[in-house]
């Protein structure tokens, strides 16, 4: 994120090569921003405008344009959040298909595409057709036997490694930003951390680019998260082309949460979905107006994306489910046992994943990052070929394991043995036994479950974009239909227990393996994610109904139950504490009795507070106090004995401050008095010219007493946005508390939290 | 297009880079490709899968028909069973209307293996021929210590303001340098220092 510099209208086209002059008011990198400065920045400008509004008519209307300047960034990021996942979709869909053959007659056609006009396919063959061959048929003129099952085997493990080579090495040249989910990264942002470049444009173009090389590669890995950062990075973009989002760090959040729903909506074709998760997973601040907001920019990107028509049908997700056959409360059982499956596979995948990480970050596995990269996509595509089931794509997968089998499904998966004299149309097929093609599809899908388990711990944080929703949709999927065509094969062949008696009557339709495996999905997704609201939300838009919608809650539920029993944290919130993020989650509690007297800086036996007094130090005693320390700011008292607080100086405007005042103001030496008072100090005559900082000082810094409660400390840092705060004794300065000395507080007192309640 | 003043609003970004935007602004014209296109005879059908009926085999029937004229009777042709069976026949069908536009994949595809091909050609000229250009030049930036922070060296040295580069060949030589600066700065974060995004 470069900040937009001071733009004269005479600047020629040219002055954007140049490099932007840092402002006061301007933050460094890796600093917090300062909530309630910017929230003051925005009134008095929102103040201004309306004043001058009255003036003339030229007037009127910018104030009105700047009014609208908020929807017009919104339209603005739908459109192109909802291209770009339009291209991303198309590009993906195509590459895929690339590992295992080529159109002939036009080559970006899918196989799907290029098989669509195609009047050769037959019912039991949908999927062949003669202008899509396999690498073997057209290198070696042979589709079947040994030698074009290992050529083909061999292209396509090539295949994979060439486009993941090309991923990471891309990632690495031009933006090594792009790697990751990029969700922690964004949850830090916009609690007000500043990450320069995060959301920039080449970050924005590699990220996208290589998404669609790694997706295609087969690894396991999703391009949701990945999609929320492209989305966000695309608000950034157009936050800095208007003045009102692009000088104030606060305003532009709102931006970002905004786009941040417009990614998962266009991810999983689901708006409302997309604004909860913008709300509850990825906001800090979250005011109403962003709510509405948000919605309209979700919207727009989900209609931009419907409008490419990535997948032929109108449909936004190639999983969306079309069937509402009715479900039974005696199912909640097997819903509730996937939902507990969910919890301790989040609770699993989040154990390893971390230690996974931990040892990348720390040991000289970390200093091999493309060799991780194609070793593990070698592990992935020498693994997954001879399985049908992970030699697709995941999402195919997952839409494969959603469907329902009808009459018309030719997929191993839906062989159960048919009743050769049946007339029922295709809705109402009865439960039917098993035929050998499920129960070989069976032990495929436990195989594949198993390595899908064990292969995202080690995917997910390589320094390739990767997105963690379609993994574990994929798992709990596959979980969740084998438990349905068990209790499929149970209700058929036992229908005169007492549980099935019921309900399952023989000749009907009693179990949708389908709603088994999103319900399973959901589970898993919980489990991981820890969300909750959205997740109901998300996956009730992906069926189309609120029919589902007991089974979706009840697995939810439990999966957060069971996955909270063995530790709080979700997936990102592990990922933000592995990084050291400093961000101060809004969903912990903090519950124990320590004051801000026991927190605050400094200890007994550290040197004293580095303090600037109102009117007795010099120029060359603050540099040399900026130069010898690194705090980022310094509390300004009366004088040394009396040490009575009058404000608060930080440390980036005091250096621009000073630096400015030598280039500029003639007379200021290093002997010159620094002064903070509104009129000068008395001086000796024949004295330096004095120099005034007032205009730097913030005068009205937050500050708590020394017995104030850490539980009303954490709460003000949380709900104000505080970067620090000062701590008086009847009206002398003691110390200060960071924001940094809170989270290792809290850090510290987390670890000895489980002995202390255990004897409450 | 849809945005004919949008070439001027990126010009007013102080921006470091060009062809991030250049790209931007194709995938912007390229929200018209998919208003303007055609409906060619490729683009549309009505897709009805027929399961096996007795002894008649499963088939599958394409045909170019619109949305209200996609179903069982308009589309099997030729009808395989007599006239009293059309009716059970044609429950057991699934007849689905699709839509593609074929002129955006092709335009989505064409132009992301452009993008992938300029890429790859950047990557090529950056990693092997500019260490070769740039060897007669020292280094005036050794890797020193990251602790020194900014802000010393600025208030010992204040940035000369007025020393600009006058050429736009000399201007585009610093914005690259600075965005070379830049990301080698993000790859030590990530790749080496392992500060973020582990």
């Amino acid at each position: 994120m470069v900040n937009a510099g001071d733009m004269n209208g005479s600047g020629n086209l040219m002055d954007f090569l140049d490099e932007p002059f840092p402002d006061v008011g301007t933050y460094e990198d890796f600093h917090t921003i300062d909530w309630l400065r910017e929230k003051s920045r925005d009134t008095d400008r929102h103040r201004k405008i309306t004043s001058k509004s009255k003036e003339s008519i030229w007037e009127f209307i910018k104030s009105l344009l700047d009014a609208w300047s908020g929807w017009v960034v919104m339209l603005l990021i739908g459109l192109l959040a909802g291209t770009l996942a339009g291209v991303i979709d198309l590009a993906v869909d195509w590459m895929t298909d690339l590992k295992e053959g080529v159109c002939l007659s036009a080559f970006w056609y899918s196989h799907e595409q290029c098989c669509w006009t195609s009047n050769e396919t037959t019912f039991d063959d949908r999927d062949k057709c003669p202008q899509w061959q396999k690498w073997s048929e057209l290198l070696v003129t042979q589709s079947e036997g040994a030698s074009a099952y290992i050529l083909n085997y061999f292209l396509y493990i090539m295949w994979a490694l060439c486009f993941a080579f090309l991923a990471v090495s891309l990632v690495r040249v031009f933006a090594p930003y792009a790697c990751g989910s990029g969700i922690p990264e964004i949850k830090t942002i916009l609690s007000g951390f500043i990450i320069r470049g995060y959301l920039g444009k080449w970050t924005l173009l590699i990220k996208t680019v290589t998404l669609v090389l790694v997706v295609s590669s087969g690894l396991s890995l999703g391009k949701e998260g990945p999609l929320v950062h492209v989305a966000c990075c695309c608000g950034n973009f157009f936050s800095s082309l208007f003045s009102k989002y692009s000088k104030n760090e606060g305003k532009r959040r709102e931006v970002l949460s905004a786009a941040a729903a417009a990614g998962v909506s266009v991810a999983f074709g689901a708006p409302i979905g997309g604004v909860l998760f913008s709300l509850e997973e990825v906001s800090y601040y979250f005011p109403l107006k962003t709510l509405w907001r948000s919605f309209f920019a979700a919207l727009v990107a989900a209609f931009t994306l419907r409008s490419i028509n990535p997948f032929g049908n109108s449909r936004l997700v190639l999983f969306y489910v079309e069937y509402h056959t009715p479900w039974y409360m005696a199912e909640l059982f097997p819903f509730i046992l996937l939902g507990v499956f969910g919890g301790l596979w989040g609770t699993l995948f989040i154990r390893c994943n971390i230690a996974w990480c931990r040892r990348r970050k720390t040991t000289r596995l970390g200093k091999y990052p493309v060799l991780e990269v194609i070793v593990i996509t070698a592990i992935t595509a020498i693994i997954a070929y001879p399985n049908p089931y992970t030699r697709r794509s995941t999402s195919e997968l997952i839409s494969e394991l959603f469907n329902d089998c009808g009459a018309l499904e030719s997929s191993q998966l839906c062989d159960y043995i048919n009743d050769p004299n049946m007339t029922r149309p295709v809705d109402d097929i009865p439960d039917r036994p098993a035929g050998p093609g499920v129960y070989s599809a069976m032990w495929q899908l436990a195989l594949a479950l198993v390595f899908k388990i064990v292969i995202t711990i080690f995917t997910f944080g390589m320094k390739i974009p990767s997105g963690l929703f379609i993994p574990s949709m994929a798992v709990g999927a596959m979980a969740g239909r084998m438990v349905g065509i068990g209790v499929e094969q149970l209700a058929y062949h036992h229908h005169d227990w007492i549980i099935f008696r019921n309900w399952c009557r023989p000749g009907a339709d009693c179990v949708t393996p389908g709603l088994y495996a999103m319900v399973g999905a959901a589970a898993c997704l919980g489990g991981v994610t820890r969300m909750t609201v959205s997740l109901v939300v998300i996956m009730f838009e992906l069926t189309g109904g609120l029919e589902y919608i007991v089974p979706l809650m009840a697995a939810a539920v439990t999966s957060k139950w069971v996955a909270d029993a063995f530790g709080k944290e979700g997936i990102y919130e592990a990922h933000i504490h592995l990084n050291g993020y400093p961000f101060l989650d809004v969903k912990d509690e903090f519950t124990h009795r320590t004051l801000a007297t026991d927190v605050m800086r400094p200890r007994r036996g550290e040197a004293p507070l580095s303090v600037l007094t109102q009117d007795s130090m010099t120029v060359e005693d603050v540099e040399t106090l900026i130069k010898e320390t690194d705090y980022n700011g310094f509390p300004v008292v009366v004088s040394k004995d009396s040490e009575r607080l009058i404000g608060f100086a930080q440390r980036r405007e005091l250096i621009l401050a000073i630096k400015n005042a030598r280039q500029r103001q003639d007379g200021v030496v290093s002997n010159s008095i620094v002064y903070f008072t509104e009129d000068p100090p008395e001086l000796p005559p024949n004295s330096p010219h004095p120099l005034k900082l007032r205009r730097i000082l913030n005068l009205s810094p937050f500050t708590v007493t020394d017995h104030t409660p850490m539980e009303t400390v954490v709460d003000i840092f949380r709900k104000l946005g505080l970067r620090q705060c000062l701590v008086t004794r009847s009206g002398r300065l003691l110390g200060i508390i960071t924001k940094k000395d809170v989270l290792r507080h809290m850090a510290q007192m987390a670890n000895q939290d489980p002995e202390s309640i255990m004897f409450n | 297009c849809l945005f004919p003043q949008a070439p001027t609003m990126f010009a007013q970004c102080s921006r470091n880079s060009m062809s991030p935007v250049v790209l931007l602004v194709l995938l912007g014209c390229l929200l018209c490709a998919p208003a303007q296109a055609s409906k060619s005879s490729e683009d549309i059908r009505c897709k009805c899968i027929c399961p096996p009926y007795r002894n008649i085999s499963g088939h599958i029937y394409n045909k170019n028909v619109s949305q209200k004229d996609c179903n069982c009777l308009h589309v099997v042709e030729p009808m395989p069973v007599p006239g009293n069976d059309v009716e059970a026949y044609c429950l057991l069908c699934e007849c689905r209307y699709e839509e593609r536009s074929t002129t955006t994949i092709k335009v989505i595809i064409i132009i992301y293996l452009s993008v992938v091909g300029a890429l790859l050609l950047y990557m090529a000229f950056l990693v092997l021929v500019d260490p070769l250009i740039r060897k007669p030049d020292a280094y005036s930036h050794p890797l020193h210590n990251e602790e020194e922070s900014e802000d010393t060296r600025s208030l010992a040295v204040p940035t000369p303001a007025g020393a600009r580069a006058n050429t736009v060949l000399e201007r585009v030589e610093g914005a690259q340098q600075r965005w070379k600066r830049q990301v080698q700065e993000q790859r030590k974060t990530v790749f080496d220092r392992h500060k973020m995004l582990s």
